[in-house]
């Protein structure tokens, strides 16, 4: 019950700043395509602690805040290296194990490997990540797992 | 600040274009898209400021949508294909 | 009209967006093989992206607009990663391969291993008369 309403939260906020329009006729239409969305969410069962995890929504937070300033530094390092040319950079790949148990914690942790420019998930199986880099010290970088430990923080 | 904002995204729009066609792998191409679309998706934001008609960013949002699934709908397409030609290996 | 100030603000977002947004797309041309143009391209799809929107977000002042702008960047956001990780997954599905990838299980000796230009320069010159 707690997912469906924050569905229908998330539904009425996106209807709401999208319309732009607050007469009766376009309000009704609203609720009715969130009815319908929600009623063919719930028939697919996506409504769940997966699709709707508010059991993070106090920790998610600070863990994008430092995803941000990782972002941000290595957009940086990459910036760099394109206008200092092809020697400084030296590609590698590796697959790197990850001790992390929910599907929700993997998801989260290749995701924010791709999002962070110089590194890139290529293939999740199992408990291993195939990821490319654009330097071999970003491969070094995940190894020493910062960003593990802080999605396993999230995990529990 | 516009203006000069709209000129650089339509020089890396062509530079995304040149990349598109050297290729030289059909997934560099597809990349080059990808990289098209996203910035014609900031192309219109910044041009619906211009003109200062906030509605157009409807349309901005709707081509980030369309952009997306357009390239995993192509990428369904590409992505089992055997080395040696165009052969579908499964699914 | 607009605070002054906010002027100025958004003025340096949208440059430092375009300076970004325009390294993104010389890394594209420049950088030698596929893998590594694609982290060329996360250059310009989130630095980039957040600057200006964020630089236009500044201009738009408390509107409809603002929220708009926000859902466009976090809808970015969240899409472009499973672009990237389709588009990386799918190239690894074709000559492109990493070689990392061959060594399934056995990853005991050297885990890091320096992709080889040449086969991938082979990889490319397989692909472009195949394309």
């Amino acid at each position: 019950m707690r997912y469906t309403l924050s569905l229908v939260a998330v539904l009425a906020f996106i209807w709401l700043a999208n319309s732009g329009h607050y007469t009766p006729l376009l309000l009704t239409f609203g609720l009715l395509s969130i009815a319908l969305v929600v009623f063919l969410a719930r028939r697919m069962g996506l409504v769940d602690r997966e699709s709707q995890p508010l059991h993070l929504s106090m920790s998610l937070p600070g863990y994008y805040w430092w995803l941000f300033c990782k972002i941000v530094q290595s957009n940086l390092e990459v910036a760099s290296c394109v206008w200092r040319g092809r020697q400084s950079i030296h590609p590698a790949s590796a697959r790197l194990e990850t001790k992390l148990q929910t599907d929700l914690g993997r998801v989260l942790y290749a995701n924010s490997i791709t999002l962070t420019p110089g590194t890139v998930a290529v293939e999740l199986e199992g408990d291993e990540i195939l990821v490319h880099a654009l330097n071999a010290g970003g491969l070094e970088e995940l190894r020493r797992g910062e960003m593990e430990n802080r999605v396993r923080a999230l995990e529990e | 600040m516009l203006t000069a904002t709209m000129i650089a995204l339509l020089v890396v729009m062509a530079l995304a274009l040149v990349r598109a066609l050297l290729g030289p792998s059909v997934y560099d191409r597809v990349l080059a898209a990808n990289v098209f679309g996203t910035k014609t998706v900031l192309l219109i934001a910044v041009i619906c400021f211009t003109l200062g008609r906030p509605e157009y960013l409807d349309i901005a949002l709707v081509y980030a949508l369309i952009n997306f699934v357009s390239v995993i709908g192509v990428l369904r397409y590409f992505e089992f294909r055997s080395a040696q030609g165009g052969e579908a290996l499964n699914d | 009209m607009i605070d002054p100030v906010l002027a100025v603000l958004s003025g340096l977002a949208l440059a430092l967006g375009c300076f970004f947004m325009l390294s993104g797309a010389v890394g594209l041309l420049r950088f030698p093989d596929f893998y590594t143009r694609m982290h060329a391209a996360g250059v310009t799809d989130t630095l980039a992206t957040f600057l200006i929107v964020g630089g236009l977000m500044l201009l738009a002042g408390w509107s409809l607009a603002l929220l708009k702008l926000g859902l466009i960047l976090l809808f970015i956001f969240f899409t472009s990663p499973t672009a990237s990780h389709a588009l990386a997954r799918a190239a690894q599905h074709s000559e492109l391969r990493l070689p990392e990838a061959d060594r399934q299980r056995e990853r005991e000796a050297e885990p890091v291993v320096e992709s080889e230009p040449e086969r991938i320069a082979e990889a490319d010159a397989l692909n472009a008369d195949r394309v």
